[in-house]
């Protein structure tokens, strides 16, 4: 565990970049500090490497102040990522990824191997191996740069806005492929971004500082939307936090009905509990081709589109809301995962599952917090 | 009677080709006291200005230094070190050394202070001691550069050793002075001539050094 006690930095210009922070960063986990842009976050994030030394406080690493450990072991147990990954552009990629490894003094084929193998974990194409910063796209510059920190396997990750510089789905792809290496390894990661979305996103905890570097909140993502600390930290989530907030609720317990949806060419079904005028129209595998109004049984021509489906369980409230929003009808189609009907679900019937785990999750909550209180206290 | 029949003439003349005043002699000559002007001077500039260019301190010494060595003439610094010190080789070597630091030192500083921070950051991140950031990291990407620096102070070098001639000494500006001093013109157009195919020489050994020692990555190609 990396504890951050008190922490002060203040440049020798008179700025204080960092105010008496403390901080407790879980092992085996991605605890993301996130605020407006000169609020401090590269600054603590580098007085945990010593890449700059804190004015008052200390930082302990497992129990053990980072001051007194030598500078050079205690950077090469930590991976360090930063934006526009930093390669060194006269070595090639796999060349750059073997740095640490050949700093520790591995073999050449080693430390080559070990390149390889990190190359295919961050989703590098082998044949890139032998290619020079230059030929790759900004993407893959930043893959190589997470490959780079993992390659002597250091337990600690710190990433200074690592995926800000490339293009948004470019960074999504990033973003996902973090999560899954991090599922894998289980590294200690701080990561630093401006970006809300992206430390709701990551984040296992959040820490959001504000100007000056003070900490406003530190707490896991759901709880940071549903329970801003103050109006600053519910402005820097911006307006639709109710909207996000539903990310983390998941879909499995929506009430699906089976009763608006027909096979193809079958006759209208009875008017029971789907008070709807349109029926979702299936093929014989069960997957669905659309809507149509009662009373236009036959006419596959004339069949609404669905739109997307969403899978209960797997994905959450929002994005149930979201195919409801889209749906051309106000109904959400609910799919196996082969793509199979499960059944459709109205607006409505997902507004009240919405209101129930907002309330289950404030009566979740409510204890928890008053142990954090009597903790604080 | 030309330029090039008087290039003509001299090339062709036999007698022009052995004996101590013989083109190989003179020309080996001069390539020796340009390589040892040139060696003095990088042992001076290059760790100076690696050192200052990397902490990026040092950076108006640097300047001051340079301009002040700029404005000394070559010839009189000869004449004033044969007076002080007396004919030999080391007051060659002043004026020549004299004239190559500035070049050496000032492309070397400005080359490593601006090699990109990003990549530089990071290897201190890693936990690279700055003795292997300056030469795994900052030298490589900066060689194109320092390397320009060392060619235009060899080619400087190359054109004015034959100052040495004037206190003695050998090398292709033998050539050049003798011919005036006998108003033989044949024999100063062909030192002439001779001076400035080494220089072509020395372009064309650097630029091979820099095919060879400056990485593709940094080359782009
Ligand atoms: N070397 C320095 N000397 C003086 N002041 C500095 C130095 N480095 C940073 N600062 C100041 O300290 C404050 C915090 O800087 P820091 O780089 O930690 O912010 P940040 O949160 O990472 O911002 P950004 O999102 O823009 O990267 C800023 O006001 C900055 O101007
Ligand atoms: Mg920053």
């Amino acid at each position: 565990m990396i504890r951050i006690d008190s922490v002060t930095k203040r440049y020798p210009d008179g700025t204080v970049a960092v105010d008496r922070l403390s901080l407790e960063i879980p092992d085996r986990s991605i605890t993301v500090l996130v605020g407006p842009s000169g609020c401090g976050k590269t600054t603590t994030l580098r007085m945990i490497n010593r890449m700059v030394e804190p004015t008052e406080g200390t930082i302990l690493l497992d129990g053990e102040d980072v001051q007194r450990q030598p500078v050079t072991t205690l950077r090469r147990s930590m991976g360090y990522v930063i934006q526009n990954a930093g390669l060194f552009q006269h070595r090639t990629i796999a060349d750059n990824i073997a740095t640490v490894p050949r700093m520790l003094g591995w073999g050449k084929q080693r430390a080559r191997e070990r390149a390889a193998e990190l190359m295919e974990r961050v989703g590098l194409d082998a044949s890139l191996a032998k290619r020079y910063p230059y030929q790759l796209s900004g993407g893959q510059q930043q893959r190589v740069g997470v490959a780079r920190a993992l390659a002597a396997d250091p337990p600690v990750l710190l990433m200074d806005e690592p995926f800000s510089a490339v293009d948004p789905v470019v960074r999504k792809g990033l973003q996902d492929e973090l999560l899954r290496i991090q599922d894998e390894l289980g590294k200690t990661i701080v990561f630093v971004t401006h970006d809300i979305d992206e430390a709701i996103k990551l984040g296992t905890m959040v820490a959001v500082l504000r100007e000056g570097g003070r900490l406003a909140q530190y707490a896991p993502p759901a709880e940071l939307l549903s329970n801003p600390a103050d109006s600053f930290v519910e402005d820097f989530l911006g307006a639709d936090r109710g909207i996000r907030r539903l990310s983390f609720f998941t879909s499995d317990a929506l009430e699906l009905t089976t009763d608006a949806v027909v096979p193809a060419g079958a006759p209208d079904a009875p008017l029971t509990t789907a008070e709807t005028p349109y029926l979702l129209v299936t093929d014989a595998e069960g997957r669905p081709l659309g809507w149509r109004e009662r009373g236009s049984a036959g006419d596959a021509d004339r069949l609404l589109p669905y739109g997307r489906p969403f899978r209960p369980g797997t994905d959450s409230l929002r994005a149930a809301l979201d195919c409801a929003v889209l749906s051309p009808t106000g109904w959400a189609v609910a799919v196996d995962a082969d793509g199979r009907v499960t059944g459709v679900v109205s607006q409505q019937t997902i507004g009240e599952a919405i209101r129930a785990a907002h309330t289950q999750a404030e009566t979740d909550a409510a204890p928890a917090r008053g142990e954090d209180e009597k903790v604080a206290g | 009677m030309n330029v090039l029949n008087f290039v003509q003439a001299f090339f062709s003349d036999g007698a022009h080709w052995h004996g101590y005043d013989g083109i190989p002699t003179r020309f080996l000559e001069h390539v020796r006291y340009a390589a040892l002007a040139l060696a003095i001077a990088a042992a001076i500039g290059l760790p100076v200005g690696l050192l200052t260019g990397h902490t990026g301190r040092g950076g108006n010494a640097i300047a001051f230094v340079a301009n002040a060595a700029r404005a000394l003439p070559s010839f009189g610094l000869l004449v004033l070190a044969v007076l002080l010190i007396g004919f030999g080789l080391l007051p060659v070597m002043i004026p020549l050394v004299v004239l190559a630091v500035p070049p050496i030192l000032v492309t070397t500083y400005e080359a490593v202070r601006t090699v990109d921070p990003a990549p530089v950051d990071a290897a201190r991140g890693m936990g690279m001691r700055e003795s292997r950031i300056l030469f795994r990291v900052e030298v490589p990407v900066a060689l194109p550069l320092i390397l320009s620096g060392l060619r235009s102070a060899a080619i400087q070098i190359v054109s004015t050793a034959t100052i040495a001639a004037y206190v003695s000494l050998g090398g292709l500006g033998r050539y050049i002075i003798d011919g005036l001093y006998q108003r033989n013109y044949e024999k100063v157009v062909g030192g002439a001539t001779l001076v400035a195919l080494l220089a072509l020489v020395t372009l064309a050994l650097f630029w091979a050094v820099g095919r060879l020692a400056v990485s593709p990555g940094v080359r782009r190609r």
